[in-house]
């Protein structure tokens, strides 16, 4: 068994530590005391918890994927645990990597490590739940790999990434999960779900999707609106997949920009000579972004599938969501780091690899007062969830556009970021409260995944991945500390208030004293299971409504006109405009129509039209 | 004046040199309202105001004090347009007679081109029709069945030499008439370029397609299943969409057909963020809704169809009405489209097969009238600007139409508020055996209706003479739509930054790099005919020029370069 530090002899249980995460404070260690009956309440409820969980817990100790490392037993006392839903101070004891037992004066074995966390914040940690870590590009790879990006995760509090699988298009989505997988068990230092993106649809798509969603644990795929000709899927495609995915408990993903219109003012500024970053941003406007979503938004309505729309970049895009969910669409946004703390006015540096180190799409809006609109949004619940879309390159590959800029390979750095921004941002800007911050960090990314409350929450049975939340810290974001191997940092410069001060994944202390102890390959595959009641609750309760039914009638015996066959109205040949779809559906002029039943009328010559007898009515069927 | 400009167009002999005075009514313009007299002659306005001088044997008309308005303009009819090779029952005899009679003194007719069709033919075709057969003076938009390079040629003509500057687009009818994104931006910039007025069919056709196999497929044939397949989401959607391509290309938008709330409200927004769009709901939208769909005669819910179809929601017309009150929609068309129910019932089995098209050419202002002026919504002078001033200015026939001025045409109605009239399909002027307004009472209507110069409708009865309507050319660039344009024209110029070269490294790209292009064959494009792609963001053409300084350093390929500590060194920095 490898540890990371050794305890030594731990005191009794009890006894204060003398080991606390702040170290040095010396007298002011006095705890803060809870209500009694309060903490007894909640420990009957996390009785009952336990009762739920013993069961998960015992599936999740079943799960495959890594050996057991530890059977470490850790106390956190006099913290204030924060859930998304209330606060209250208490302790919490894990063993095995999971929460045992929460609340005051706990029974807990001897030799327990003790963490003093002296009124501090305890909270789940972070899920971050779009990365793209050791992404292929090009026959090369994004500069943090599945070891080093999780290691800046924990150094930012955040103890769960979800990584998105991007299969080639027409490459097996199955393959490419595993690949994944591989890849991911190898290197990470925390737990991971995946994604997977659906790069193209066919029948043999289906049978994959169906058998990730049903065997290998995912519950959520991407699919793009944009990269015309590449992963940009069409209107009908995006109406089959949703509807599939409606149908099999899956979360539908969209990048959603407007792919058609990118490529056409794409060549237009190229045209015009501009050629370097900033023509990524004037090539994609904000309004191709809230365009894609809207349509998003009305196909996932039709379809009756929970959306979800990755990366909100602009007020627009988010705007759109929020008018949508105020109608009652079951739709959730993720801002990102980059998008809730910076702004696309930097693609106009300069320099160029410093303006190159924010190409990423949809792009960092150009207008300022963006990401103080969109943390309004987060914290008002209108947009759910947050992510990185951590995606590094260095200077040299985002080079190889240094004559083009749709040749600049895009993404931006965020993951160690990502929770203190949204603490600068929102929490200390007064805008949201630490429940809220715990929910867009954390809980919400945990319920639409379907690991709620294994992740997600503070309670007895969950997985032990907790941060103690310093709320006084104050640091400035450089490239020369971040724990992410990019040169560039898009947040460079910046002081942040709000870091954590000691994480806990899986039940060990992973970073303490800012000095980060992860170890690669620790990191588990957590399976998403389908239907997450988060997004499924009202979905199903919609399907029992939306139940269409024909109005019953009698047969129309009335006279039916005449119609040439071959008019000149009828299908057009294939070689003149063939259809998007490889088999059209319908054609509404298509004249396949024949008359059946023996109600036809007597000999009539073709096209005339038929006068009715004054009054109008007499040859229409009429009921009732 | 411009008058003397009107004068000379060929189109027809100027068959008349009656007359006409009206006395003591109230003029009632969409600016304001007074009380004079005007003085008509050879068609034209000649003189507006009190104590008129004028010469002897002239036909007066006493107004007594009503008021008198520009004609309507009806912008939206298909007299036509066929269906499976046969035309509407009512053509441009039939429906500009209906038009008179409901107060309406000019008609903009769809030309309908089958795709693969000339622009030009269907153009001559129906100009020879209406030539022939129109009562009122009559202008022509033209719909592009089809978007190729082929058709360019055809539009600028249409726009320098016949006098066309309205173009509709379809967003629906997939695998027919629908464009793609791409087609859309290059119609649009296309059309702007020629000062036209693009004209959009506004329905996600893609999602509509998927819906009709869906209820079909639930066992839903009937008229029914036409609304469900078509929600006004979808409506919505593709109005956001258009508007977005229109801001994207700076090109004035006309929603056609505004059916819905949710899609009057998208318009109603963009209008609120400056976007040039021009929203018209046609009668059927503002007096009536689509609870009929689900009559159960099939006759009458099949009547109904039309595309963008009758929301179900009931309250959308009076919604419709608040928006056109208050500005946020502009014009009102009827889209007067009339089958017989003999044609409507090629659908019988199959919702889908059903031809669409709804009548209300006659009831057009009557129903606006009714709905809005009599509600309270709108005062008289928009109810002017709505039937006919915004129209003149959106198609550019502004001010010989849609204003009762000296120099302007001598299209003209006496306006009776008190008059009730019950809608029957009896005593309607078109040839459709059925009405969908069939029983509703409508407050407001014409006692006069005066067209070019001529008395056509009096007392209830109308006295028209086939082919007397003239085509009425217009000219591009109008300014309630162009002006705005060519302002942000200028705006719009980008700039690149200027910025030294980039000489630090660069990552070499392997020849055949392992993401290539997916064979077409895995992946069809969604777009129809394929112009090459134009951009692949993850293609590999990219190649190195001119020397790198570091070009001396070896570096094996695919090797990651560390910045040294600070990461800075290797960075073009400019002061």
């Amino acid at each position: 068994m490898i540890l990371f530090w050794n305890t030594g002899v731990a005191p009794p249980a009890g006894v204060n530590d003398t080991r606390h995460p702040a170290g040095h404070e010396g007298g002011a260690r006095q705890r803060q005391s809870s209500p009694v009956c309060a903490t007894t309440n909640i420990r009957k409820e996390q009785n009952k918890d336990i009762c739920i969980n013993r069961e998960r817990i015992m599936s999740y100790q079943g799960k495959k994927n890594i050996p057991k490392i530890t059977s470490e037993r850790l106390l956190i006392k006099g913290g204030r645990i924060v859930n998304d839903d209330q606060s209250f101070y208490a302790d919490i004891y894990m063993e095995d990597g999971v929460i045992k037992q929460i609340g005051d004066n706990l029974i807990v074995p001897g030799g327990v490590k003790t963490v003093e966390a002296n009124g501090k914040m305890v909270i789940p940690g972070g899920i971050d739940i779009h990365t793209h870590l050791q992404m292929p590009f090009r026959g090369t790879t994004t500069v943090d790999d599945f070891s080093q990006g999780t290691k800046a995760a924990l150094a930012g509090g955040t103890t769960m990434i979800v990584d998105h699988v991007i299969p080639e298009p027409g490459a097996s989505l199955v393959e490419a999960f595993e690949r994944w997988r591989e890849w991911a068990d190898e290197k990470t230092c925390c737990d991971y779900s995946l994604h997977v993106d659906i790069t193209h649809w066919s029948d043999s798509t289906k049978l994959e999707v169906e058998s990730l969603i049903k065997e290998k644990g995912v519950n959520s795929f991407q699919v793009y609106m944009a990269y015309k000709d590449l992963y940009q899927m069409s209107n009908s495609e995006l109406y089959e997949i949703f509807t599939f995915l409606g149908e099999h408990g899956g979360i539908a993903q969209v990048h959603a920009e407007n792919g058609e219109i990118i490529a056409e003012e794409q060549t237009r500024m190229l045209e015009m000579g501009i050629t370097g970053p900033e023509g990524h941003v004037l090539s994609r406007p904000e309004e191709l972004e809230a365009e894609a979503v809207f349509r998003a938004v009305t196909i996932a309505s039709q379809t009756n599938c929970p959306l979800y729309v990755t990366r909100v970049m602009s007020k627009s895009a988010a705007d759109i969501i929020s008018q949508a969910r105020k109608k009652g669409n079951v739709v959730f946004g993720e801002p990102i780091t980059a998008s809730l703390g910076t702004d696309g006015t930097h693609y106009w540096s300069k320099n160029w690899a410093k303006a190159a180190s924010f190409v990423t799409s949809p792009p960092l809006s150009p207008d300022p007062t963006t990401p103080d609109y969109l943390n309004t949004l987060l914290s008002s619940g209108d947009l759910s969830v947050t992510g990185s879309a951590h995606c590094t390159f260095t200077v040299a590959q985002k080079a190889i556009g240094k004559d083009d800029f749709t040749q600049i390979p895009e993404g931006v750095n965020g993951v160690e970021e990502r929770m203190s921004v949204i603490w600068d941002k929102a929490v200390v800007t007064g805008k949201m409260d630490e429940n809220m911050f715990v929910a867009v960090t954390s809980t919400n990314a945990a319920k639409i995944l379907n690991l709620y409350p294994r992740k997600g929450r503070i309670a007895v049975g969950s997985d032990s991945d907790l941060v103690i939340w310093d709320t006084d810290a104050i640091r400035t974001i450089t490239a020369k500390t971040h724990h992410s191997a990019a040169e560039y940092n898009v947040l460079e410069g910046m002081e942040l208030r709000g870091a954590p001060l000691l994480v806990i994944c899986q039940g060990k202390i992973v970073l303490e004293d800012g000095n980060l102890h992860a170890t690669s390959g620790t990191g588990r595959f957590i399976p998403c299971t389908p239907f997450p009641d988060f997004a499924y609750k009202r979905v199903k309760a919609r399907k029992q409504m939306a139940t269409l039914k024909a109005v019953p009638r009698g047969m129309y015996d009335g006279p039916v006109s005449e119609f040439t066959a071959m008019s000149r109205g009828g299908t057009p040949s294939a070689s003149t405009r063939s259809s998007p779809t490889k088999a059209p559906l319908r054609n509404l002029h298509q004249s396949g129509f024949t008359l059946s039943g023996p109600e036809e009328a007597p000999i009539r010559p073709a096209g005339r039209r038929i006068v009715v007898p004054p009054g109008g009515r007499s040859n229409i069927t009429s009921l009732s | 004046m411009s008058g003397t400009g009107y004068q000379g167009k060929k189109n027809i002999p100027h068959l008349t040199t009656e007359r006409l005075l009206i006395k003591g009514g109230r003029v009632v313009n969409d600016d304001q309202s007074l009380y004079a007299d005007i003085y008509v002659e050879d068609g034209l306005i000649k003189q507006v105001g009190e104590n008129l001088i004028v010469p002897g044997g002239v036909k007066v008309i006493e107004a007594n004090g009503c008021m008198v308005i520009p004609g309507g303009i009806d912008v939206n009819t298909c007299l036509l347009k066929p269906y499976l090779g046969s035309p509407p029952v009512d053509d441009f005899y039939q429906g500009t007679k209906a038009a008179l009679a409901g107060g309406t003194t000019m008609i903009i007719d769809h030309v309908t081109p089958q795709p693969g069709d000339s622009l030009l033919e269907a153009f001559e075709k129906w100009q020879e029709a209406a030539d022939k057969k129109s009562c009122c003076d009559y202008s022509l938009h033209v719909d592009i069945p089809h978007w190729h390079e082929g058709v360019k040629e055809e539009l600028e003509q249409l726009v320098q030499d016949k006098g066309i500057n309205s173009f509709q687009v379809y967003m629906a009818y997939k695998g027919f008439f629908q464009m793609s994104d791409s087609q859309l931006y290059e119609s649009f910039s296309f059309l702007k370029e020629l000062g036209a007025v693009v004209l959009v069919h506004a329905e996600n056709g893609d999602l509509i397609a998927q819906e009709q196999s869906k209820i079909l497929g639930m066992g839903i044939t009937g008229p029914e299943g036409h609304p469900l397949s078509r929600p006004e989401e979808l409506e919505a959607e593709a109005v956001f969409r258009a508007i977005t391509l229109g801001n994207q290309v700076n090109c004035p938008v006309y929603i056609t057909k505004v059916m819905s709330k949710s899609a009057a409200e998208t318009v109603a927004n963009a209008r609120k963020k400056g976007s040039v769009v021009f929203g018209e709901p046609i009668t059927a939208s503002l007096a009536t809704d689509g609870s009929h769909y689900w009559s159960k005669n099939w006759a009458k819910a099949a009547a109904f169809v039309t595309s963008p179809p009758l929301s179900p929601d009931q309250t959308t017309p009076d919604h419709l009405n608040s928006l056109l009150a208050c500005g946020d929609l502009q014009v009102v068309g009827s889209g007067h489209c009339a089958y017989s129910t003999s044609q409507k019932a090629i659908g019988k089995d199959n919702f889908t097969l059903i031809p669409e098209g709804t009548n209300g050419v006659e009831e057009r202002m009557g129903f606006v009238w009714d709905k809005s002026v009599a509600m309270g919504k709108m005062d008289e002078n928009q109810f002017v600007a709505v039937t006919s001033t915004n129209a003149a200015k959106i198609f550019n026939l502004y001010p010989r139409k849609g204003r009762i001025a000296v120099g302007s045409d001598a299209d003209i109605v006496i306006w009776d508020p008190a008059k009730i009239k019950t809608i029957t399909a009896k005593t309607q002027q078109s040839a459709l055996d059925y009405n969908i307004f069939e029983g509703m009472e409508c407050r407001g209507g014409p006692v006069y209706v005066v067209s070019q110069g001529r008395i056509v409708f009096e007392e209830g009865k109308l006295q028209v003479q086939q082919g007397t309507g003239r085509f009425i050319s217009r000219k591009p660039f109008p300014d309630i739509a162009y002006q705005r344009i060519q302002f942000r024209n200028k705006l719009m110029t980008k700039q690149g930054v200027s910025r030294g070269m980039y000489d630090g490294p660069v990552y070499d790209v392997p020849a055949t790099p392992k993401y290539i292009t997916p064979s077409p064959s895995a992946k069809t494009s969604p777009t129809t005919h394929q112009p090459p792609p134009i951009r692949n963001l993850h293609q590999s053409n990219f190649s190195l020029s001119g020397s790198q300084t570091d070009d001396n350093i070896p570096r094996r390929s695919g090797h990651r370069i560390v910045a040294p500590p600070g990461g800075r060194s290797n960075i073009t920095n400019l002061g």
